[in-house]
């Protein structure tokens, strides 16, 4: 099956494959990230479906050589539907021996490894613990090596350019990804535009990296490559017609909030205090401010959340992002916002857990801590993103019901939807609803808790208008004046009352429904945001392989959509699998008294598909 | 929403709520909330276009007493919510209701943070140099070997000084007054005329947990002798009949009590109160023997919200007309046909 792409390349005809998985591995310091992120572009240019998992290391700059400095950067790309960044990497790229230390255990059998043996010093074998050169022994025979010394090939490469050897050598990244790009039959063109914009006011080392890029390919092009090896191609996958772009969650949910904003008709006020995994929503929305947004880098979490409180009170949709140690932190000012009843809106980009915990590294495990986290009865609302994408029509969510329903929500999204990216269909902007606020001006009859009959929202009237000035706070109010109540009456009421407000916007979600396979049957796998990927692509082999098994993903934790209970319930059994150690499980029994069991996976890294599918075959075979 | 201007003359009745009152008989907080509702009308100020923002403690439910909009939010974080109210909406007159505990304690790091930004609110942080409402424990201003339930033997805290905690933290405008003194509402209009962040130190008498404790500076009688009420381009004069003035000591570069026409003293010996010199300030927020009342710093620079919506209009002429659909079409997108 040639293609136009492969057709190019006369040397070999180049061996079709399906779906490839390549890690890219390295020192902090040798441009991973960047590495992987430019193959991305240029694999979605060549129309395959793709995700994407960067995997880095907690500190800056770590030493050089060190295990604990690698950063990796997973991209698996399909001729079909991809929705994982893969289990396996079918392609390491290890640029030092640390990269190769940390991840050649995870090569697949027969994989092909392309290692960097100008990195292999006898310094660097130590830094890394190996006692002698991986490279000389038996150890790496069950892979394809391709032994490259390509930091020298770079230093010859980019020599005419004249920089400095320091200089120079940063450019065998893109020695590596020209190489990568020949193998896999991508074109440069792209990364060449990039390079020069990047590099714009140093045209030098634009013009050397562009010189080690086409070095890398034309390696590839004439090099005599060992026996084994050959260059690939993966067709072009049939995805939905339309506009697309590479999207991460942390871009999609700063747009989703700017876009949730606006058809609010409200100014947005961002207040952030910068912590890993969510700082770069405060980036991406304090380069929006002629959108109407204000963002405000606070002093420390509790202010960053009391600023977006006092937006709200100011008649602005006030937003605050953080992960999980900061969610801890502004608990008492949620509560404040939660008993004030003014829309708020809490990004928690989860990571790693408790205290400090793993920064850098995914985990679902605020899912207690956003549902129940505060003291007294306490209800808001609680949504998760699937993917990438899906953080851009969450956040829309977010806004509108902490809007329409004067209630803080959070949105729980984590380190790993933050940071991967897939090819996103650009959403069609006019076919989003608009929910325009309109504050609350009438002031005959005015208490600020008078409350809408249906959604049992107080009214929003905001400082500036006149006739309704009014005072609120946290102590409890007066159910009929909105004053300071201490009745006790009055505080089982409100207590209930603002129960049933949160409780009451089920009914305006979408009733619960399987997302893959039949609406009963032997099991059922129900899961919650960032592992929608493998837990679909489980499913799908699972039920390909014949077996009773559906899929049901919550994006609304809190309150449950409507009919989740009667699906449950017609299912032999109930699967939970989760990034942490056994949460919504925990609700979902709870709440419908059923036996539903746990799948429990807290490593920092995503699920694996394959290790999805053994579990459930496990169960079913057991008769679970 | 933009706030419109008052149409009306008002007066101290239209700033006051129809909330009983209360504080405890005799708590120097109903001095200084007659001094505010007194003082608002005078300063072209309408009850829809103020905001009184406060933490936790007694003077905090000042909010509930003022017919204006007002939130009583939790404890220490009244600069934080202020900031984003103000951020929200400028064209608002903000004032923070702080204590001694709430400013100086759990909101410590907030009150530092709003002041050196120059947020342009008015900070009233009522110092009675104790816990009220949680019934008497010292705070950070309460004197060292104070006795109370949580110091049986004295406190060993050494106490911050508010003005100079203010001064630390970059504050544009620092001032003291006590809640009782018929130039309060002068304090309170310097403060609201100050464009950016203005910290008003009102001493405070706790007639239940720390009664008569700033008595010395507050009695009729004793009062004129330990009261220094500043006025800029003046000498620093006090006593009865002004007797007494302020010195600079070039050896020890402090400020030294002085008698005028005593030990060849005269009046071109004592220092003219300049309120933009920082030093200055610094030496009189702490004196021997005597408070410095009035402005002590006065100094203005960038104001925070200010600078922000000048950020936001830049951003408009830089970038044009928000366009979410060219938004997300940024950077590289690709057609699949």
């Amino acid at each position: 099956m040639e293609t136009s792409a492969a057709a190019r390349v006369q040397a070999s005809p180049r061996e079709t494959l399906d779906s490839v998985v390549i890690r890219f591995a390295g020192d902090s310091g040798d441009g991973m990230q960047l590495t992987g992120s430019q193959f991305t572009t240029a694999t979605a240019d060549a129309g395959n479906d793709l995700a994407t998992f960067p995997d880095f290391p907690a500190e800056i700059r770590a030493p050089a050589g060190t295990t604990y400095g690698v950063s990796g950067y997973q991209i698996h790309f399909a001729a079909h539907n991809v929705q994982t960044p893969g289990d396996a990497p079918d392609v390491l790229v290890a640029m030092n021996p640390a990269a190769l230390k940390v991840n050649s255990d995870a090569l697949k059998p027969g994989g092909l490894l392309v290692v960097n043996t100008g990195a292999f010093t006898a310094n660097n074998l130590k830094k890394a613990g190996y006692e002698s050169n991986p490279l000389d022994g038996d150890s790496l025979d069950q892979f394809r090596v391709l032994a490259i010394d390509i930091s020298k090939m770079t230093l010859a490469a980019v020599k005419e350019v004249g920089l400095g050897s320091k200089e120079a050598n940063r450019c065998k990244n893109m020695w590596t990804l020209g190489l990568m790009y020949w193998l896999f039959g991508r074109e440069r063109d792209q990364t060449v535009g990039w390079l020069k914009t990047k590099f714009a006011k140093s045209p030098k080392v634009a013009e050397a990296n562009i010189a080690a890029l086409n070095a890398g390919h034309i390696y590839g092009e004439n090099a005599e490559l060992p026996h084994g090896i050959t260059s690939y191609q993966v067709p072009a996958a049939d995805l939905t017609p339309g506009e697309y772009r590479n999207v991460n969650g942390n871009e999609a949910t700063a747009w989703g909030l700017v876009a949730g904003a606006r058809l609010a008709g409200l100014e947005m006020m961002y207040g952030s205090y910068p912590i890993t995994p969510a700082s770069n929503l405060l980036h991406h929305l304090s380069r929006l401010k002629h959108f109407g947004v204000t963002t405000f880098q606070a002093e420390d979490e509790i202010a960053a959340v009391g600023a977006a409180v006092g937006a709200s009170f100011g008649g602005a949709i006030g937003v605050t992002g953080t992960s999980g140690p900061g969610v801890a932190l502004k608990s008492e000012t949620i509560g404040l916002a939660i008993s004030t009843e003014l829309p708020l809106v809490i990004v928690d980009v989860q990571r790693g857990g408790p205290s400090t915990g793993l920064p850098t590294k995914t985990e679902q495990s605020d899912l207690f801590q956003a549902v129940w986290g505060r003291n007294g009865d306490a209800p808001l609302v609680v949504l998760a993103a699937a993917t990438p994408g899906d953080c851009f029509y969450m956040a829309i969510e977010a806004v509108r019901i902490a809007v329409k329903y004067m209630t803080p929500v959070i949105l729980l999204t984590d380190g790993y939807v933050a940071n991967s990216s897939e090819p996103w269909p650009l959403p069609d902007l006019d076919a989003l609803t608009p929910f325009p606020v309109k504050h609350h001006e009438e002031t005959e009859g005015f208490h600020p808790f008078l409350r809408d009959g249906n959604t049992l929202a107080r009214v929003w009237a905001v400082p500036g208008t006149p006739g309704t000035e009014h005072r609120i706070g946290g102590l409890e109010k007066a159910r009929d004046t909105g004053h300071i109540s201490y009745d006790p009456h009055n505080h089982h009421l409100m207590t209930q009352i603002r129960e049933q407000k949160i409780l009451g916007i089920a009914k305006d979600l979408e009733t619960a429904k399987v997302d893959q396979g039949d609406p009963e049957g032997d099991l059922l796998i129900v899961g919650w945001g960032s592992t929608y990927g493998s837990i679909s692509q489980a499913v799908r082999a699972l039920r390909e392989s014949g077996h009773r098994v559906s899929h049901l993903h919550l994006r609304h934790i809190w309150p449950l959509p409507e009919g989740l209970g009667d699906i449950l319930r017609s299912f032999n059994s109930v699967l939970v699998p989760e990034l942490n150690n056994g949460q919504l499980v925990k609700l979902l029994r709870a709440e419908f008294l059923v036996d539903a069991e746990s799948l429990t996976r807290v490593t920092g890294q995503p699920f694996r598909i394959g290790g999805l599918i053994d579990a459930v075959e496990e169960r079913l075979r057991n008769g679970s | 929403m933009s706030p419109n201007p008052p149409k009306k003359e008002y007066t101290r009745k239209d700033f006051a709520s129809d909330q009983e009152v209360r504080w405890c008989p005799g708590c120097g907080d109903y001095a200084i909330l007659a001094a505010v509702q007194r003082t608002l009308p005078n300063l072209g100020s309408s009850p829809e276009n103020t905001v009184f923002i406060s933490g936790i403690g007694c003077s905090s439910r000042f909010p509930y007493y003022m017919n204006t909009y007002g939130f009583h939010t939790i404890h220490g974080r009244a600069p934080a919510i202020a900031t984003g109210l103000k951020l929200a909406n400028p064209e608002l007159d903000v004032w923070v209701i702080t204590g001694d505990g709430d400013g100086l304690s759990i909101g410590g790091n907030h009150l530092m943070h709003v002041l050196r930004r120059n947020v342009d609110l008015q900070i009233m942080l009522f110092n009675n140099q104790i816990y009220g409402l949680t019934k008497g424990q010292y705070s950070p201003t309460s004197q060292v070997g104070k006795v109370t339930p949580s110091s049986p033997l004295g406190s060993i805290d050494q106490p911050v000084v508010p003005t100079r905690f203010a001064l630390g933290a970059g504050a544009t405008f620092v001032s003291r007054a006590f809640d009782t003194s018929k130039r309060l509402p002068e304090a309170l209009t310097a403060a609201r005329e100050h464009d950016g962040a203005s910290f008003i130190e009102i001493l405070q008498n706790c007639p239940v947990f720390n009664d008569g404790v700033f008595e010395m500076i507050t009695d009729r009688k004793t009062g004129p002798a330990h009261q220094l009420w500043l006025e800029h381009g003046e000498p620093m004069k006090f006593g009865a009949d002004g007797e007494k003035g302020l010195r600079f000591n070039p050896e020890s570069l402090s400020l030294e009590t002085v008698t005028i026409g005593e030990n060849g003293v005269t009046e071109d010996d004592i220092v003219v109160h300049d309120e933009s010199n920082a030093s200055l300030a610094w030496m009189l927020t702490d004196l021997p023997g005597v408070v410095a009342l009035g402005v002590l710093y006065r100094n203005p620079g960038p104001v925070y919200n200010e600078s922000a919506t000048a950020q936001k209009e830049m951003a408009a002429e830089r970038f044009g007309a928000p366009d979410l659909h060219a938004l997300l079409r940024q950077g590289h997108t690709w057609t699949v046909s």
